[in-house]
């Protein structure tokens, strides 16, 4: 018996797939999302919206909250660790959380290195804008990938250009003779055996999800659409006039990406959509998207 | 062998892996989002992922009601993990998703444990032969307890993780996940009438 093999690490990934994960505070907000249909949650002290909104260092949320979203529901419950802060990741081990967010979304602890990922029995999930960033984490031992977006924007511009960044340098190298790959690897500062590995699987080597900026069943359905495996809703939710309405029609929108009617029927009348940011009037200090080597 | 059409239901969850292992068996498949779609099919598998949301997307379009009326007719039908739950006639604890009630046999979700304690173990499955196979448990179900019109197929360290009734089969593993394709095709016998 081997527990925890990269396989059941991937392999949970692999089964949240078309599914929505959501961002929540409290276990009571953590039973909507379960109830809405959500293949999990990300425990979080603040949403990334009120992150953006109070500033400070944003850490790992406090346990004993984390304890009782994990008591309060039966899917699988996510947290946050900054990035580099292996004690934090260790300590979210031991709680026995089901996934480990290293997040850009939190201010990070190390500037230049990663938690080495491969070292812990759980599995991780990291943030990438392209395929060289998602190829360094999956060489850490993240068994899962996301988009970076914006977080706490509500803006879904930046995951889309994440999104097609990633999938089209996979399509570029899907393309390129063999002799080219060592080149690649070097243009795009990625392990090269991942990148022989990327192309013979012709997608990524683990699941690969959207996130960061995602706030109505539309965007949902757009990234589905470009070609990603499911959808991390962080502010989206419960920073909308109707986060009950909300959780249940992205959840359907995940599912019925590719079906209009579906997606117009459960587009209507959802009420006042989370406020949004315009990236433009961000300044680099301020895009989380900058976090993460 | 006749050429069978064997649906995947890809609501969410691990739809693919079945895509390709039945691919591989060289069967027709198609993905079922909706009831529509259940046209024409011999055999249907639900799939791991989150048994809670998968309950949910059957019972908003009217899916639910469909593979219920399908089961009655000849179909056949194999829940892994999550399809597993889903197929069962009760669940253990509170805060559980509906099911179809089709295997008679209780279950408990996450019984292993959380991701924490999730693992590979190879199995004994004597309908599939002599050679072990690799089981893959993901925050994975057992059976407590079954009927005596159900046939176990497998257990590990004493449960359930494997049973069949008729045409239903049910497993608490992912052969999906696996390059092993004995389970596909002992499905696939059970599908054609073979066994």
């Amino acid at each position: 018996m081997d527990i925890g093999t990269f396989k059941v690490k991937k392999g949970l990934a692999q089964m949240l797939k078309g599914g929505v994960i959501m961002d929540v505070t409290t276990p009571e907000q953590a039973l909507i999302a379960e109830n809405s249909g959500a293949v999990a949650v990300m425990a979080l002290e603040r949403v990334p919206a009120d992150i953006r909104a109070q500033g400070g260092v944003a850490r790992m949320a406090d346990p004993l909250i984390i304890q009782k979203i994990m008591d309060a529901v039966t899917i699988p419950v996510m947290a946050k660790a900054r990035i580099g802060h292996f004690a934090e990741a260790k300590i979210l081990e031991a709680l026995g959380v089901d996934y480990i967010d290293e997040s850009e979304v939190l201010t990070p602890a190390d500037e230049e290195h990663h938690i080495d990922k491969n070292k812990f029995k759980i599995p991780f999930v990291c943030g990438a804008r392209n395929l060289g960033e998602a190829l360094r984490r999956i060489g850490e031992g993240a068994a899962m990938i996301r988009t970076k977006g914006e977080a706490g924007t509500g803006n879904v511009v930046e995951a889309v250009r994440h999104a097609r960044k990633i999938l089209g340098e996979i399509r570029e190298l899907i393309n390129l003779p063999d002799e080219e790959l060592m080149t690649f690897s070097k243009k795009i500062n990625a392990p090269y055996e991942l990148v022989l590995e990327t192309k013979k699987l012709k997608k990524l080597p683990v699941v690969n999800f959207a996130a960061g900026g995602i706030a109505t069943p539309a965007d949902a359905a757009l990234m589905m659409l470009l070609g990603v495996d499911g959808i991390f809703v962080g502010s989206g939710i419960f920073k909308s006039k109707e986060p009950k309405k909300y959780a249940a029609s992205i959840v359907k929108a995940a599912a019925h990406y590719n079906d209009s009617k579906i997606l117009a029927e459960i587009s209507k009348g959802l009420g006042e959509a989370m406020p949004g940011i315009n990236i433009t009037t961000l300044e680099e200090k301020d895009l989380l998207q900058l976090r993460g080597w | 062998m006749v050429k069978k059409k064997i649906g995947i239901l890809a609501l969410q969850g691990g739809v693919i892996e079945h895509l390709k292992a039945l691919e591989k068996c060289k069967v027709k498949t198609i993905c079922i989002t909706k009831k529509e779609e259940l046209y024409n099919l011999q055999g249907l598998i639900i799939p791991g992922g989150e048994s809670t949301t998968i309950s949910k997307l059957m019972q908003s379009h009217n899916l639910w009601e469909s593979i219920l009326d399908l089961a009655e007719e000849n179909i056949s039908i194999w829940g892994t993990c999550a399809g597993l739950i889903l197929l069962s006639k009760k669940i253990k604890e509170k805060n559980n998703p509906s099911t179809l009630g089709l295997m008679d046999i209780e279950v408990a979700r996450n019984a292993f444990g959380r991701q924490r304690e999730s693992f590979e173990s190879d199995l004994s499955i004597k309908v599939l032969g002599e050679k072990t196979f690799p089981g893959v448990f993901i925050r994975a179900p057992y059976i407590l307890t079954s009927g005596s019109s159900v046939e176990i197929l497998a257990s590990f360290e004493n449960k359930i993780v494997a049973v069949r009734q008729g045409r239903f089969l049910g497993s608490a593993f992912h052969p999906e996940l696996t390059k092993d394709l004995r389970f596909h095709k002992y499905f696939l016998k059970i599908v054609s009438g073979e066994i």
